[in-house]
């Protein structure tokens, strides 16, 4: 087989990235998934789009996010230099809005007047519920019954956004099942409604599509990074649940054969448990929301509940182009406990004062530990995808009311 | 090629009448009930049998056949036990043809190629997977029906004129109709609307053609089969096996016969079908 020319470059027309991706759907499905296809391909090369998606990006979300020095942590660390990309700064306090502005303008582009999502952590939920109101669309949020009772205060966001949240009872009542009962809602409501995924997973065009969306992440810190040290970093770092922060951040570099990367995957109580979230290190290929990708289940192909301390993790999958990245071994994929991800919680929030997101904590737990491995003029770039007020309780509670 | 599907369609034709298609998840609610439940379905009067595949993550269906899936795999329902159903009932009938309903994922774990094999061996007839379209044909479709299992595709309120012959292209045995835009056991069809759609795919194709999801009630059967070839009705059956059940799950000597007189019912709503078009 011949070299690839560039990890930039896939999917392949049947949305396959490798032997992941590809459109896994009912019949019901397919053809809006085609229209969908038609009408992002139509709005990528039309400047008028591309001009209105810049316009809110740089007035309503606040971009561009900055790239931050983090001294103290590098100083504490005693190693590489620290870079954080500020997403938890955008409006609604994640990455998450970065897409969602993108489909809801092409939802408005395909004449589509009801929005749904699945959501974990709220994070997605609430960038949905948000551009909703902005554009006074309806707005459905399905969230498993379990991370409304752990995410209260994103699910309190939504409603007073003027979203209903739906509060999803079965299976482990998780991500999983939000997006299974998102998917059997779009099979019902076909002709008005718009599924807006929050992560690069699901049926082609949306792992390329919430990719593309999220690149901005990586398009800016190389301009930043270049700016601050006249030279591209050494290495990236960034969680991993579905994907979108981390491919965000990493698909600007992947042919840049200098940029180490690593994503970060939830190993919950670790990878050997049983109450996993790490898709690739604890799973193997199957197919399931649309998509082959990187699963956790048994033999017989049942998937499994993940486990995760990180409503925004705690999902058994992972976007098709991480899994492809995997198998190529253009960036290594590593696991993060529950217990290091509480670690880097309070150390970012006592060195720098910024409390991250519980799911970015296992970014910086990794960051922890490979930062005082690297050399002084290592330059390394973490994604803070989303800001920790949300977590604050949840934290509280596992450290016994001590913060 | 005469497979028992095509057999059974062309018998019903030579009656007069359209079928019934029962479906029931195998291994609902445990093995040894399920497989009671399979052997009593011919004499009640099922034409075809389309038996659920348990996956844990149904995405096209409602909550009946979810439930019904998850108390099949807390009986401990894997894959190749199906087939042992399959293989179990076909020792006393080799006429009904069975179709296996599911999603891709325990077959793809299973090995497409031994999947393919073992059922065949097994005496399955037909495939439904509902999470493979067209476009993944590859996958499964094509090799299932080099291997002469018959791939019978879903077609949809939204499969449009232009898109109808590339779902006809690679599918066999009969053509499944979806009667509502929705999951299964949900909303309920408007029988004239259904004709339409029917009428609409037999300009397309001389495969027969089934309707179901939503069709729960006698009457509703006899409504949707007279513009159809057979009718299939799933959640309604899977709810009578769940009322049956006691506190704890478990089959009860109720099981079966609540279930056969169901079954009993439909199909004599649907054979007088039949015999209103003969008069």
């Amino acid at each position: 087989m011949n070299a690839l020319n560039s990890y930039r470059t896939g999917p392949d027309e049947g949305g396959h990235f490798g032997i992941h991706g590809g459109r896994f759907v009912a019949e019901t499905l397919m053809p809006l998934i085609l229209q969908l296809e038609a009408a992002y391909e139509a709005a990528k090369v039309d400047p008028a789009f591309k001009a209105q998606m810049d316009g809110y990006l740089a007035h309503y979300v606040g971009r561009p996010s900055p790239l931050y020095y983090a001294e103290r942590l590098s100083e504490h660390l005693g190693g590489a230099k620290v870079y954080l990309k500020r997403e938890e700064l955008n409006h609604t306090g994640s990455h998450k809005v970065n897409n969602v502005l993108g489909q809801i303008l092409l939802a408005l582009r395909m004449g589509k007047t009801r929005i749904i999502a699945e959501t974990g952590a709220g994070q997605h939920g609430v960038a949905t519920a948000t551009l909703c109101a902005r554009f006074g669309l309806k707005c459905v949020v399905y969230m498993g019954a379990v991370d409304v009772e752990r995410q209260k205060p994103n699910v309190f966001r939504m409603e007073m956004l003027g979203a209903q949240v739906i509060p999803v009872q079965s299976g482990s009542r998780t991500l999983k099942d939000a997006m299974n009962e998102a998917l059997r809602d779009w099979v019902t409501n076909v002709h008005d409604t718009f599924y807006c995924i929050g992560t690069v997973a699901g049926p082609h065009p949306y792992p390329s599509m919430v990719r593309d969306f999220q690149s901005i992440i990586g398009k800016e810190t190389r301009a930043q990074m270049l700016e601050a040290e006249g030279r591209l970093p050494d290495s990236l770092i960034a969680a991993v649940g579905g994907g979108s922060n981390a491919i965000g951040l990493f698909h600007e570099f992947l042919d840049d054969p200098g940029v180490e990367i690593f994503g970060v995957e939830a190993a919950g109580h670790g990878i050997s448990s049983g109450q996993t979230a790490a898709a690739i290190l604890a799973g193997r290929p199957g197919v399931l929301h649309g998509n082959r990708t990187y699963l956790l289940m048994d033999d017989d192909g049942q998937i499994s509940e993940a486990h995760s301390i990180s409503a925004g993790l705690d999902y058994p999958g992972i976007g098709p182009e991480h899994s492809w990245l995997h198998d190529i071994g253009r960036v290594k994929y590593i696991p993060c406990t529950d217990t290091e991800a509480l670690g880097a919680f309070q150390l970012l929030s006592k060195l720098e004062g910024i409390i991250p997101a519980l799911e970015c904590a296992h970014a910086i737990a990794k960051v922890m530990e490979i930062a005082p491995t690297k050399p002084k003029d290592h330059l390394m770039v973490v994604n803070l995808s989303g800001r920790g007020d949300k977590d604050v309780s949840t934290v509280a509670d596992l450290l016994g009311g001590r913060i | 090629m005469t497979t028992r599907i095509s057999a059974r369609f062309t018998d019903l034709a030579a009656q007069g009448r359209p079928g019934l298609v029962t479906f029931i998840t195998a291994g609902d609610p445990d093995y040894d009930t399920s497989l009671e439940l399979l052997r009593m379905l011919p004499g009640a009067g099922a034409d075809v049998i389309e038996l659920g595949v348990p996956f844990t993550d149904p995405m096209a269906d409602g909550p009946a056949i979810q439930a019904a899936g998850l108390r099949a795999l807390k009986a401990g329902q894997t894959l190749a036990k199906t087939l042992d159903l399959v293989r179990a009932f076909r020792v006393e009938d080799a006429a009904t043809p069975i179709v296996l309903m599911g999603y891709f994922n325990p077959i793809y774990i299973y090995g497409v190629p031994r999947f393919i094999a073992d059922a065949k061996a097994a005496g399955v007839d037909g495939l439904i997977i509902v999470d493979l379209p067209p476009e993944e044909d590859k996958e499964l479709c094509l090799p299932a029906l080099e291997a002469g299992l018959d791939f019978i595709r879903l077609a949809t309120p939204t499969t449009d004129e232009t898109r109808l012959p590339t779902v006809l292209a690679h599918t066999a045995g009969f053509v499944y109709y979806v009667s509502i835009t929705g999951i299964t056991g949900s909303a309920t069809p408007d029988a004239d609307v259904v004709g339409a759609a029917v009428a609409r795919i037999k300009q397309h194709t001389l495969l027969p053609v089934a309707v179901g999801f939503g069709v729960k009630t006698p009457a509703q059967a006899a409504a949707i089969a007279a513009g159809a070839d057979a009718v299939v009705v799933g959640s309604a059956l899977v709810e009578a096996v769940r009322k049956t059940l006691d506190d704890a799950g478990a089959a009860t000597a109720n099981t079966v016969p609540a279930v056969e007189a169901l079954v009993r019912e439909l199909a004599e709503a649907v054979r007088g079908v039949g015999r209103q078009a003969a008069e």
